[in-house]
């Protein structure tokens, strides 16, 4: 099953490579990771997203929960929660017809058109992961000039928050 | 600065080598007498040292090194105590600040490198931090599961001066070790044992390391229930007392093997369930149900489902059994605890660990059995890793904890000799011998020389069969006797070798030459005495448990 967990951890060099180091070591997969300061300079919030039995995930999660660095941790997927991700994608929009049907495809998905040139558009578009991959997979008529995905962010509904 | 934190932390013993990255410390050694310095020939074995005097004292272990060749030579060492979470503080020397990054001389990211096999490392960026973090390494490595800390130093932090403080306490708000079991769990735990029928106490590492031999002996002996113990667990309890049943798992005893494999509750006390203990995974234990006692929560429920998991300090939940026990108004079922016992004593008959001593050979087991003989079972016994480990593991009756050292987890060839040197110096007056075969001893010789240096008497026991002796038996096993680079051809004339260190060196053919061997060894006090045992070649360690098989289906011969 695929999870999202967040981890609250010291803002410190090498953080980022504890992490990535553990799951490379102990052959667990990640989907996606994302890494940014809180509002608390010192420390930093990391999302990660990965895929396992129930018993891989507890071992996920006892392992990050072992790293020193590791100051807290949160496994989304348990409760109600926000999930999130952007993507910024260049499609080829040469013809009136590409121009309008990427426009469609834009405004059906939430999307924003964030820069055109005569024959490009580059769309914004943000949601959980499995609407991104609708968009892309509903795009099968225009070609795909780049992409690029932020990885999910999460957040827990209601009162809960991951904080110190 | 460095050198006065060190000494203000208690640190007594310091295993290193000098170059250029720590050579501002070494200066400030030199101009002190409170840290005792010794110079090894090899960072390796600088790591094995402190490994071994932690093992035998309970005290981290703290090494300096310099950087580059220095540090990554200090790895495996790192590696050993990581997977047999022994407390070491390793001080790696680092090119200066200014320098790093620059594939300058003697420079390696030692943080990255050694990442994965330390609980936590450090880079001091800045003077002011250096007390702290080295505050931190000794917390971080000594207490909850210990382990390996490296602080990496550049050399300019060195050069610097400063005001001195050294904390007299530090908290971290990332790291919290548990101490405590959960009551509540403990209590259901002590009302499944008094179910059991076939209960079976299997206990490892973490009650060493914990200091819980006392109350690991009291609770067995309250419940009267048989015990096994590890390979990196003998000695937490007696082996000479009848509740025993030897070492359990690839190379353990019938008994204990078959008394895991039928028992109905399994308590595993500060164990994780290694493969070499569990075999076929699938097999294992399978009409038990699990309690599993550990201060590490990803030990528990990694490798087998656990059904009451306590997570604790394994001295403190056996202190909380031991008072839910003797408050409780159930007993352990006698009747069938009589029957299970019986059923046991029927399995240890078997006597799994007899050989054969007609051939006119010397047997490495007898070699073993006298050396218990000779030190009355008093030593502090290191080894290697091979055929030589699990014999001294399985004919060293070890009654006490700490007394055998021994590289469990990553089985470190090379590891023998140079923690008997750390035993030795953190116990001048004991006993040491390092158990080690014509293949081991090779890999750290150099240590001759050290030991040399500070008048160390280790006993060196080299059971010599000309063969790596285990990698042989396997291929005698499972590639149909092609003994693909197993020999070793060309061995030194170790008499030679240990008479050219300065030592004494004994070659012993005889099997009735051994034990005067060994007594004569025991009693030289100033300096090494390699002996030099040429035993049967051929003999095999059994009972053995083939790769994919369960616990009950051991090769007994």
């Amino acid at each position: 099953m695929r999870h999202i967990i967040s981890i609250l951890i010291e803002n410190e060099a090498g953080a980022l490579s504890r992490v990535s180091g553990l799951f490379s070591a102990r052959g667990y997969n990640i989907e996606s990771l994302t890494v940014a300061p809180t509002n608390d300079s010192s420390l930093s919030r990391m999302t990660l997203v990965t895929r396992g039995t129930d018993e891989i995930i507890e071992q996920i999660t006892k392992q990050l929960n072992k790293l020193v660095d590791v100051v807290k941790l949160q496994d989304m997927t348990e409760g109600e929660h926000l999930e999130r991700e952007m993507m910024l994608i260049k499609l080829r929009a040469s013809s009136l017809q590409e121009r309008e049907e990427v426009k469609r495809f834009s405004d059906i998905f939430r999307g924003r058109i964030i820069d055109t040139s005569d024959d490009t558009y580059t769309i914004e578009v943000t949601g959980s992961s499995s609407k991104l991959d609708a968009f892309l997979e509903n795009l099968t008529k225009i070609t795909v000039m780049e992409l690029v995905r932020s990885g999910v962010i999460g957040i827990a509904r209601g009162e809960k928050t991951l904080s110190l | 600065m460095f050198v006065r934190a060190l000494a203000d932390e208690g640190v007594d013993i310091l295993f290193g080598y000098p170059g250029g990255a720590v050579l501002h410390i070494y200066d400030a050694l030199y101009q002190q007498e409170e840290i005792q310095h010794i110079l090894v020939r090899h960072e390796q074995a600088a790591t094995h040292a402190a490994d071994g005097y932690a093992r035998a004292t309970g005290k981290p272990g703290v090494v300096l090194v310099t950087s580059g060749p220095g540090a990554t030579n200090a790895v495996t060492g790192i590696a050993t105590a990581y997977l047999d979470s022994i407390p070491l503080v390793v001080f790696t020397g680092q090119v200066p600040t200014s320098l790093i990054g620059n594939d300058a001389f003697q420079e390696v990211d030692s943080v990255g490198i050694t990442r994965p096999c330390v609980k936590h490392n450090f880079l001091v960026k800045d003077l002011a931090d250096l007390t702290e973090t080295i505050k931190k390494a000794f917390y971080v490595a000594t207490t909850g599961r210990p382990g390996p800390v490296v602080v990496d130093i550049p050399k300019d932090i060195t050069a610097e001066r400063g005001e001195y403080h050294y904390p007299a306490e530090v908290s971290m708000r990332s790291y919290n070790p548990v101490v405590k079991g959960h009551i509540g769990q403990v209590k259901r735990a002590v009302e499944l044992m008094m179910t059991a029928k076939r209960p079976m106490l299997y206990t490892g590492g973490g009650v060493i390391l914990d200091n819980a031999s006392d109350e690991l002996t009291e609770f067995s002996r309250l419940m009267n229930f048989p015990t096994t113990n590890t390979l990196m667990g003998l000695g937490a309890y007696p082996a000479t007392d009848r509740q025993f049943v030897g070492m359990l798992g690839m190379h353990g005893t019938y008994e204990a093997n078959m008394s895991m494999h039928h028992c109905d509750v399994l308590i595993a006390i500060g164990a994780r369930f290694d493969d070499r203990v569990t075999g076929n995974i699938e097999k294992f234990c399978p009409t038990a149900k699990i309690i599993h006692v550990d201060i590490d929560p990803a030990s528990i429920a990694k490798n087998v489902k656990v059904d009451i998991p306590i997570v604790g300090g394994v001295k403190a939940v056996l202190e909380d059994m031991i008072k839910v026990i003797k408050g409780s108004s159930q007993q352990a079922d006698k009747d069938a605890l009589a029957d299970w016992w019986k059923q046991i004593e029927e399995w240890r008959s078997m006597d799994c660990l007899k050989y054969d001593q007609s051939s006119g050979l010397i047997k490495p087991q007898m070699v073993i059995e006298k050396l218990y003989d000779v030190t009355n079972g008093d030593a502090y016994v290191t080894s290697d890793v091979g055929q030589h480990q699990m014999w001294a593991a399985q004919y060293y009756k070890f009654d006490q904890p700490r007394r055998w050292i021994n590289s469990g987890g990553l089985g470190t060839m090379g590891f023998g000799l140079p923690a008997a040197m750390g035993v030795q110096l953190a116990f001048p007056d004991a006993t040491v011998a390092c158990v080690t075969g014509e293949g081991s001893i090779q890999m750290n010789i150099q240590e001759l020389s050290t030991l040399k240096q500070y008048g160390l008497p280790i006993k060196v026991v080299t059971l010599n069969n000309g063969y790596l002796g285990m990698v042989r038996q396997w291929q005698e096993f499972f590639y149909a006797g092609r003994y693909a680079s197993s020999y070793m051809e060309s061995l030194p004339d170790f008499v030679k070798l240990a008479e050219s260190y300065g030592h004494i060196g004994i070659q012993v053919t005889k099997p009735e030459d051994v034990e005067g061997a060994l007594r004569e060894a025991v009693k030289v006090r100033d300096r090494v005495v390699f002996l030099d045992i040429l035993t049967d070649r051929e003999e095999n360690v059994y009972p053995m448990i083939p790769a994919g098989a369960g616990l009950n289906e051991m090769i007994l011969v």
